[in-house]
């Protein structure tokens, strides 16, 4: 026999035809869901399409008046000082040549690149393993809520002088100071996340024999990885901030002594191409970590 | 020969007033649908949360017979993870060591199939309606072959038209695979549906009914009038 509810088989020609009230509770619905579940599926608002014309144009004027802004402002200050005058977006271009000729550009790059992705990974190896432990285990979340929340909030850079009496000159306290900025909201978002796992969810695995592990794997995992990966957005983010001042403190390479270098040599019109790499490539990993880090299915 | 059996099981909440349950006695006999009935209050939730080891009885204890795994709940909100598949939602036992043996890949494809949701094997969660939802949640709980199934109240949140499609749907399903199942319920016509046995629940009193309407040709109408007694005497105390 067919385990199939009534409304279903369609196999018994004498049957009358009574179709799945559910799939009719909305006619023209073609996925068949019918009105009798939380079922609204989010999904891009309909001409969200329609609107991309519009929003190309209007983007890219913004980005003319920006420009436009900028010139003026540096045009007219520049009459005055001759430091904004160096800053005319005219003189990017033969200043972008000069700092690629060298090669410094992309080996600052290269540098600072790295040393955030180290810190970014020691923040997320530190802070995943902590924030779960913390989402898991009420005394611990009780017991270091203060301590976090003081902690978090003085700034990393106020570090920097612990860090380089301890780790010396060079990259070292460069990554702790980004490793430091980077793990509190990897840490706090994983915790709250963790905490937030639906119970009902452990009822269902753990009716079907889940042990630990496979708890771990197969409702702790899925359900906190999209909060997760936006932590890691977030803190992405944060740790870009933080790199540029750090590398301005005791390191010879990297994009934020490179402004300092640019400065102490009076070449503010390089200093100030370095000012928009670092925001174009900001900009950038954030586009990359929106493309990577954007929670999919699986 | 029974797959599951309560002896002298009390439970009570820490704050409480009293004891949810007390001293109660049940047997689930193999290959029947018990259904517990009972008002809002009369520990039903305390019940299932006890047969699933979700909480532990002050005393007492639960003797789960030969198969030493959990029923397999049905919950009351089907509780799908959200981000498998309904075939993926369906095998999720399969994933776990406990049902090595009685989990078999192949079974899948057959419950889908049964369960009448074959086309809906790749949709998510969301996608569903409420009565597919529950169906994929029974084929969750199918798909390991249990001794017991549980369900809480399964179709409660369902419009009645669906419900009553559902119910006789269940009954049909658990004659064919011809295991134990306990379904917990306040719904007399839905008991009258599905069961097999019904005994009424009525909090700390205990078991106040046992009726197997089949043989022994209860009626709704009595069964309604032991409803209606318990239910006052639930809400004067």
């Amino acid at each position: 026999m067919s385990l199939a509810p009534a409304d279903l088989d369609s196999e018994d020609p004498d049957r009358p035809v009574v179709r799945d009230a559910a799939a009719e509770a909305r006619p023209g619905d073609p996925t068949g869901r019918g009105a009798d579940g939380p079922s609204r599926r989010p999904g891009r608002r309909p001409g969200a399409r329609a609107q991309r014309g519009p929003a190309l144009a209007w983007g890219a004027l913004g980005v003319l008046a920006a420009g436009l802004a900028w010139w003026a402002l540096t045009a007219v200050g520049g009459a005055g000082s001759p430091m904004l005058a160096a800053l005319n977006p005219l003189g990017v271009p033969g200043a972008l040549a000069s700092l690629l000729a060298t090669g410094v550009l992309v080996q600052d790059l290269v540098t600072s690149t790295l040393r955030l992705l180290l810190g970014m990974g020691i923040a997320a190896a530190l802070g995943i393993p902590v924030g779960v432990l913390i989402g898991l285990h009420r005394p611990t979340r009780w017991a270091s809520a203060l301590p976090v929340q003081f902690v978090r909030m003085i700034s990393p850079l106020s570090w920097a002088p612990v860090a380089v009496a301890l780790l010396g000159v060079g990259s070292a306290p460069v990554v702790f100071l980004v490793a430091a900025a980077a793990i509190w909201p990897i840490l706090l978002g994983t915790a709250s996340a963790v905490a937030a796992i639906d119970p009902r969810y452990v009822a269902v695995a753990h009716t079907l024999g889940a042990n630990r592990r496979e708890m771990l794997r197969t409702v702790l995992v899925p359900s906190v990885r999209p909060a997760v990966l936006q932590s890691i957005r977030l803190a992405l983010g944060i740790a870009w901030v933080v790199l540029v001042p750090a590398e301005m403190l005791g390191v010879t390479s990297g994009l934020g002594y490179e402004i300092l270098n640019a400065r102490d040599r009076l070449a503010y019109d390089e200093m100030l191409v370095v000012i928009l790499v670092i925001g174009v490539l900001g900009a950038a990993i954030d586009l990359l970590a929106r493309l990577l880090l954007t929670p999919r299915r699986g | 020969m029974s797959s599951l059996a309560l002896h002298g099981v009390t439970h009570r909440y820490p704050g409480g007033a009293g004891p949810v349950l007390q001293d109660l006695d049940l047997e689930v006999v193999e290959h029947e649908v018990l259904c517990v009935l009972g008002a809002s209050g009369a520990g039903k939730s305390t019940l299932v949360r006890l047969l699933a080891d979700l909480d532990q009885p002050q005393s007492g204890r639960i003797d789960r017979g030969a198969d030493p795994r959990l029923p397999a709940l049905v919950p009351q909100s089907p509780d799908l993870f959200p981000w498998l598949t309904v075939a993926e939602n369906i095998a999720l036992g399969g994933r776990y060591a406990a049902n090595a043996g009685r989990f078999r890949p192949e079974r899948v494809p057959e419950l889908l199939a049964d369960l009448g949701i074959a086309q809906l094997a790749g949709a998510l969660p969301s996608e569903l309606s409420g009565g597919q939802a529950q169906r994929v949640a029974l084929g969750r709980a199918l798909a390991v072959d249990p001794t017991v199934v549980l369900l809480d109240e399964p179709f409660s949140a369902l419009d009645p038209a669906i419900r009553a499609d559902l119910q006789t749907w269940l009954r049909d399903v658990l004659t064919h695979v011809r295991i134990s199942a306990v379904l917990v319920t306040h719904d007399v016509d839905e008991a009258l549906v599905v069961a097999d046995r019904i005994v009424y629940l009525d909090g700390a009193r205990g078991i106040t009914a046992d009726w197997s309407p089949r043989e022994d040709g209860t009626t709704r109408e009595e069964m309604l009038a032991h409803y209606r007694r318990g239910a006052v005497a639930g809400a004067s105390r």
